[in-house]
């Protein structure tokens, strides 16, 4: 078992539900990213590091534009895995990293495998948003091999056949994307993403986490009962954005409630019908 | 040999394949089925070849080119004339059968991306005469030097969305496309407009693009009893030149030459000659080669033709660049405008800047060919769409 499946099920079993923010590597800057880092993962239970890619195809505007500024500013990913391994960092950084990148930047990786690398950057996970399970296979044995946790996607728009094909094979927790679409925060959610939700609960004993449009706290109340993790993403991208003079203070202000609003979902009820 | 490619899996050798966000992965797979008992389906081939004859104007003539080949003095010139298709390009052949497959499906809304406009048009153009809604997107630098076209386009009664993001041509206009699939899937098809993408999207294009090569074949067994000794096609994505090339591929006497655009050199950045200068990766849903950094960040590209400046290529051209059946060449910006000059004064026919390409190579060719050889080039589509920017290309040209 990997890393994030470890830090799932410990979750699990003390009835408390995952915070899972999403950053760009290197946004705003190469300089603050690292202390950004630091003080999100305080918030969090585990972090997705976005790697940025030139066309990122699942993506809404917030995460366009924050992986436009990281390219700018020659952030790749062996820059990534550097600042990864750099020892400091990885100390300040207690919870288990998780990768997302598309699927180009790491075939590119020219010095030596990628799971290998990424290993000795203390990486525990990876998201590869364009390898549907048809193509996965070679990837989940390299990562397994460097006990990686592979973690696939599953969409509304997934058959019950084939969403129990890829929960069986993701590794860590099955990432659920909440509505049809691309990343970037929504208003409300449809009553079929609560259908979709308790779908999935039901088709599997692995950990679901849900993303994709989640900014608020009323959105966390809602979703966590369903689900063992929020993973919020373009919301707390776009305050870093706003706030230039302080991003920093502007991602404490925005993970705060959204903390509390998770840790208030923990009642003996949930635990019980998480069992 | 029996060429018998792709795959089950969709794989070109070790190219192709479905690298596509999750959520258009069912999409895809009932695509794929949708097209597979479609293509097997006499009643289905039959109304698509009815639309091709009746709404595109097949068959498209096989046309010599006397003068041209007197000027060049060599082989015997033949141009297939997909200029003369309804909508004046090729394009419109994918865009019946994709068409005809949405109706099959009960979806109602497709999404397009264009670069040149030609798609676009040949898209709003389908959407129009079998009543789909219609959105394109275009890339707003494509939006003013393909300008025309994108009236045409509103005149069809599509939707056409600009596309400010990154190089604000080709590539973007594909992202946004699939990014609205992504987004309304279950009641839009992505008419992908070339031989790139995910699977079945290169087979089933091709599988359109196909009467293109098959009706050279016929016709100039008739003309000359016997098959061309060179095919010559300008490769962007690849859906022309596929078209003309596939029929032929297990001839072996036939040489086959894709021509990429060179742009203004061979610098990253300075052209769309993917097969040429680039490298193997993933993007927009399928493995093949791709211009790109040494970090897997997407090249920008520059080509005077807008149909051509893309970062990718069709996977089933890096299947035959890689087994060596089709030689890949490149030719310059200038070589093409001369040779869009070239054609109009000797034949009477403004060709677009994407065949003018093709046309370009033959200065290269034809000295090394006798006059018993005959050569057929891909007319892909006519250059009206280029006048304004083919005027101030060879005025810079002229006086620089």
């Amino acid at each position: 078992m990997g890393e994030v499946a470890t830090r799932m099920t410990a979750l699990q079993r003390a009835g408390k539900k995952a915070l899972v923010p999403f950053v760009t590597a290197g946004f705003p800057t190469r300089d603050v990213f690292p202390q950004l880092l630091e003080e999100v993962s305080r918030f969090a239970d585990i972090i997705e590091i976005g790697v940025p890619f030139s066309d990122p195809l699942a993506d809404g505007p917030v995460i366009q534009h924050t992986s436009q500024v990281a390219l700018e500013q020659g952030v790749t990913l062996p820059w990534i895995l550097e600042m990864l391994a750099d020892q400091q960092a990885r100390a300040s950084v207690s919870v288990p990293v998780v990768l997302m990148s598309y699927l180009n930047p790491l075939l590119q990786i020219s010095d030596g495998d990628f799971f290998e690398r990424a290993r000795r950057a203390n990486v525990a996970g990876v998201i590869i948003p364009d390898l549907p399970v048809e193509e996965g296979a070679p990837y989940e044995i390299a990562a397994r091999d460097q006990q990686m946790d592979l973690i696939y996607l599953i969409a509304p728009t997934t058959s019950q056949e084939r969403a129990r094909l890829i929960a069986d094979r993701s590794q860590g927790f099955v990432y659920l994307v909440s509505i049809t679409g691309v990343t970037g925060a929504r208003d409300a959610f449809p009553a079929e993403t609560f259908d979709f939700l308790r779908r999935m609960r039901a088709l599997t004993n692995k950990p679901l986490c849900v993303g994709f449009g989640i900014s608020r706290p009323e959105q966390v109340r809602q979703l966590a009962p369903e689900v063992d993790g929020v993973i919020v993403g373009s919301s707390l991208l776009r305050v870093i954005m706003e706030a230039p003079s302080d991003p920093i203070r502007a991602a404490q202000r925005m993970l705060t409630p959204l903390r509390r609003a998770l840790d208030e979902s923990w009642s003996p009820s949930s635990v019980i019908n998480a069992e | 040999m029996h060429y018998g490619q792709p795959d089950e899996r969709g794989r070109f050798g070790r190219f192709g394949g479905q690298y596509v966000p999750e959520t258009v992965m069912e999409a895809l797979l009932e695509l794929e089925r949708q097209f597979q008992s479609a293509w097997h389906d006499e009643a289905f081939r039959r109304l698509f070849h009815h639309h091709l004859r009746e709404f595109v104007g097949r068959p498209t003539p096989l046309y010599f080119a006397e003068r041209l080949t007197e000027a060049l003095g060599g082989a015997r010139i033949y141009l297939k004339r997909e200029d003369l298709c309804h909508t004046g390009a090729h394009k419109i052949n994918n865009c019946v059968g994709q068409a005809l497959l949405t109706l099959r499906m009960g979806k109602r809304r497709i999404v397009a991306e264009t670069g040149a406009g030609q798609h676009g048009v040949a898209t709003a153009a389908v959407a129009a005469r079998f009543g789909l809604e219609c959105i394109v997107y275009m890339g707003e630098i494509d939006m003013e030097r393909q300008a025309p076209n994108v009236f045409r386009m509103q005149l069809l009664g599509a939707e056409v969305v600009g596309v400010a993001e990154g190089s604000r041509t080709l590539k973007e206009a594909i992202n946004a496309a699939i990014r609205d699939w992504v987004t309304n899937v279950r009641t839009t098809h992505y008419l992908l407009g070339s031989v790139v993408g995910p699977h079945p999207y290169p087979v089933m294009v091709r599988s359109f693009q196909a009467v293109i090569g098959e009706e050279v074949k016929e016709q100039l067994l008739e003309r000359e009893g016997r098959l061309p000794d060179y095919l010559v096609a300008c490769v962007g994505g690849g859906s022309n030149s596929i078209g003309l090339f596939y029929p032929f591929l297990d001839e072996e006497s036939v040489q086959i030459i894709g021509v990429e655009a060179g742009g203004r050199g061979p610098g990253l950045g300075e052209h769309a000659a993917t097969l040429s200068f680039g490298t193997p990766g993933v993007l927009h849903g399928a493995h093949s080669f791709l211009l790109q950094d040494r970090f897997g960040q997407i090249a920008s590209t520059h080509s005077v033709s807008a149909g051509l400046d893309y970062p990718g290529v069709g996977p089933e051209h890096s299947f035959l660049k890689e087994t060596g059946r089709v030689t890949y060449v490149t030719v310059s910006d200038r070589e093409a405008l001369e040779a869009f000059e070239e054609l109009s004064e000797l034949e009477g026919i403004i060709p677009a800047l994407e065949p003018a390409h093709a046309l370009a190579f033959l200065r290269r060719l034809i000295p090394r060919t006798s006059k018993e050889d005959i050569v057929v080039v891909g007319l892909s589509g006519r250059g009206d769409k280029d006048l304004q920017l083919a005027r101030q290309a060879m005025e810079e040209y002229h006086h620089g």
